[in-house]
């Protein structure tokens, strides 16, 4: 898709989606939001980004293949839940330091938690849509 | 870290790993069956831990049952766990020279394991919604498996398997959600006590829209006919997977909710699984012999033993139950036991038809041993498994007093009479492919498989065979187990006790 103003907007909408999907993620624990809405709000940055300039770019601005962010997000989210076991609770046992943080406000393993779910999401779903929209045999 | 725990992170580090490392063809391979023989140790651990009559229950996240979400072992859900644990080993060697290459590039191992990982998280749960999550773990996950590859009948089959098990998903979660509505709880334990509370009407109707969603996972009459339509078009490595475990996860929810929910009218839901029990099993038997596609006709086969199971769980007595629970352990070990030998004899004699293949007996003896053993368990030769499980369930329908009055025996006598006819399917089997001189140009050859593959896969289906031996030698030791179990079916205050009993 070849226009310029949809090229022009999502330069600009690609990083304000981005900063709102670290704005639904933080939010998430107590009001609507979370590592899963924010990791759809940032593929969605980057889903905009491939259709304004196509998907070599936006491959390019995520760095990182979707692949291995899915991983990284899998691995955080479990070794944020495996927290609670290496304290001598079960599983997922959430754990809270009381210190509060400015603009993060307490920190605990369910925020890791989240931002592997944040991870996993942002990958799964930038995979699909890339190894949709490419015609190419490869994947990533 | 408790086993039942690290039964069910041991499954998603494998998937994990093989996702990171999914360039590398010999590390998959090499994560892919490490971490299963590390969840069959898991398991193994697991089963001695509850093998006593303990019922073991991990609180996820420390949150009080019944709010947090509970993983139960009682001793049905360690066998099941024990069961899937042998045939992922069994499936994932087998698989080393089964799977090509671009398969395994594009993620089968990874899938194979985030599979593992949704059946034992349905058999551990102890919460009805979580167990729909893990049900949809494992459905995405074998989705992808069935499509893997991209021939065109696995498109075909996977259209169907998809389409039917997506609407069975819709009837599962429409049932979680009347039940929620109506008793505010989704923890399986609180719910066997508020549903008492429930209209009557209104619980046995919701009875029978789970009946519905499991009937069609697990492929009773009428609900069985998308099996035979799919199951053959994957590679073998995954149609023996998919035959061992996942119509077996429907049957074991099934056993679940009812014999922990919804027992309040007994006469009418477990009459109706007996009416079903015994379409399943003379529809299943009689597709199965007009087939000529050797996994066609074993996966007719499939829907005809799982009559054998509902029966066990409509006759609902202590031996019936037992007898069930027997079955689906002998039953998966020889069904993915089966499979993986019609894959050896395609690759030896290049074909699934039977009438293409042929000379087995003389070109392969050892292959038509390892398809002897099980094949005769199936059809209820004495000393093999199968007889035992049979006997279990006819004899609870012949000898316990059941609400069913005479319908109980004259569905004995239905099993009788398909075990007949699964012995005729099997030789008809043994004839065409072992007995038969080879057909005109199809001979088969050991060397149509290079050695060390050839051991790749005999060495899988030889372990099965020997399993299925040995429960066949060795009766008791396995059938004790069956009996436990039973009784901790049969009284469900256990299994409250247990979840409930720290917390009201």
């Amino acid at each position: 898709m070849n226009s310029i103003i949809l090229a022009t907007v999502s330069r600009l909408l690609t990083g304000l989606l981005l900063v709102f999907s670290v704005f639904l993620l933080l939010r998430g624990h107590n009001l609507p939001g979370g590592g899963f809405s924010g990791g759809l709000v940032a593929a969605s940055a980057f889903v905009l980004a491939s259709f304004a300039s196509g998907f070599p770019a936006a491959r390019r601005l995520l760095v990182v293949p979707p692949r291995v962010i899915m991983g990284f997000g899998l691995v955080v989210a479990l070794v944020a839940g495996l927290a609670g076991n290496v304290a001598g609770y079960p599983f997922l046992t959430g754990l809270w330091d009381t210190t509060l943080f400015p603009v993060v406000g307490k920190l605990g393993t369910p925020l890791f938690f989240d931002v592997g779910v944040y991870f996993a999401v942002l990958g799964v779903t930038t995979l699909i849509v890339f190894s949709l929209g490419e015609d190419s045999e490869e994947e990533d | 870290m408790n086993a039942v725990t690290l039964a069910l992170l041991t499954p998603l580090v494998t998937a994990v790993l093989c996702l990171l490392f999914l360039r590398s063809l010999p590390l998959q391979r090499f994560f892919g069956v490490a971490g299963m023989v590390v969840l069959l140790g898991v398991s193994f651990r697991l089963m001695a831990e509850v093998g006593g009559g303990h019922i073991e229950v991990v609180r996820f996240g420390n949150w009080p049952a019944p709010f947090g979400i509970v993983l139960v072992v009682d001793l049905l859900a360690a066998i099941m766990v024990l069961v899937s644990a042998i045939i992922g080993l069994a499936v994932a060697v087998y698989s080393l020279a089964d799977v090509d290459a671009r398969r395994v590039r594009y993620g089968y191992y990874a899938f194979l394991h985030f599979m593992m990982f949704g059946v034992c998280g349905a058999f551990l749960t102890g919460d009805i919604f979580n167990m729909f999550v893990w049900f949809e773990v494992m459905l995405i996950s074998s989705f992808v498996l069935m499509c893997l590859g991209g021939e065109k009948p696995q498109m075909e089959g996977a259209v169907k398997y998809v389409v039917l098990n997506l609407i069975s998903s819709s009837f599962f979660l429409a049932a979680c959600g009347i039940l929620y509505g109506q008793t505010g709880t989704l923890n399986m334990a609180d719910l066997a006590v508020t549903a008492r509370e429930m209209r009557p009407e209104l619980l046995t109707m919701t009875a029978m829209l789970f009946l519905v969603a499991f009937g069609l996972k697990a492929a009773i009459f009428p609900l069985f006919f998308w099996l035979p339509a799919s199951y053959h078009t994957p590679p073998v490595a995954v149609s023996a997977v998919f035959a061992g475990l996942l119509t077996k996860v429907g049957v074991y929810a099934l056993m679940r909710v009812f014999t922990l929910i919804f027992t309040n009218d007994i006469l009418l839901t477990h009459g109706l699984l007996l009416g079903l029990a015994g379409f399943t099993m003379v529809t299943g038997v009689l597709g199965a012999m007009v087939q000529f596609d050797f996994r066609r006709l074993l996966s007719f086969h499939i829907v005809s033993q799982i009559g054998y199971m509902v029966l066990g769980l409509a006759l609902f007595t202590p031996l019936a139950i037992a007898g069930t629970v027997f079955y689906l352990f002998h039953h998966i070990v020889v069904k993915a036991n089966l499979f993986l030998v019609s894959g050896i004899t395609q690759r030896y004699g290049g074909s699934f038809d039977l009438k293409k293949l042929g000379g087995f007996y003389a070109a392969a003896p050892l292959v038509a041993l390892l398809f002897f053993i099980p094949a005769m368990s199936l059809g209820g030769i004495p000393p093999l498994s199968g007889f035992f499980a049979k006997f279990a369930i006819v004899k609870a329908g012949l000898v316990d007093e059941t609400i069913f009055g005479a319908w109980a025996p004259f569905l004995s006598a239905v099993a009788l009479a398909v075990g007949l006819l699964t012995l005729f399917s099997m030789t008809k089997i043994w004839a065409e492919v072992f007995w038969k001189p080879a057909p005109e140009g199809h001979a088969p050859h050991r060397s149509n498989v290079p050695r060390g593959e050839r051991w790749l896969l005999l060495a899988p289906v030889a372990a099965l065979a020997g399993l299925t031996l040995t429960i066949g030698l060795f009766p008791q030791f396995f059938f004790d187990f069956a009996v436990r179990s039973a009784e901790q079916l049969l009284h469900p205050e256990i299994y409250i006790n247990a979840v409930l009993g720290g917390t009201t």
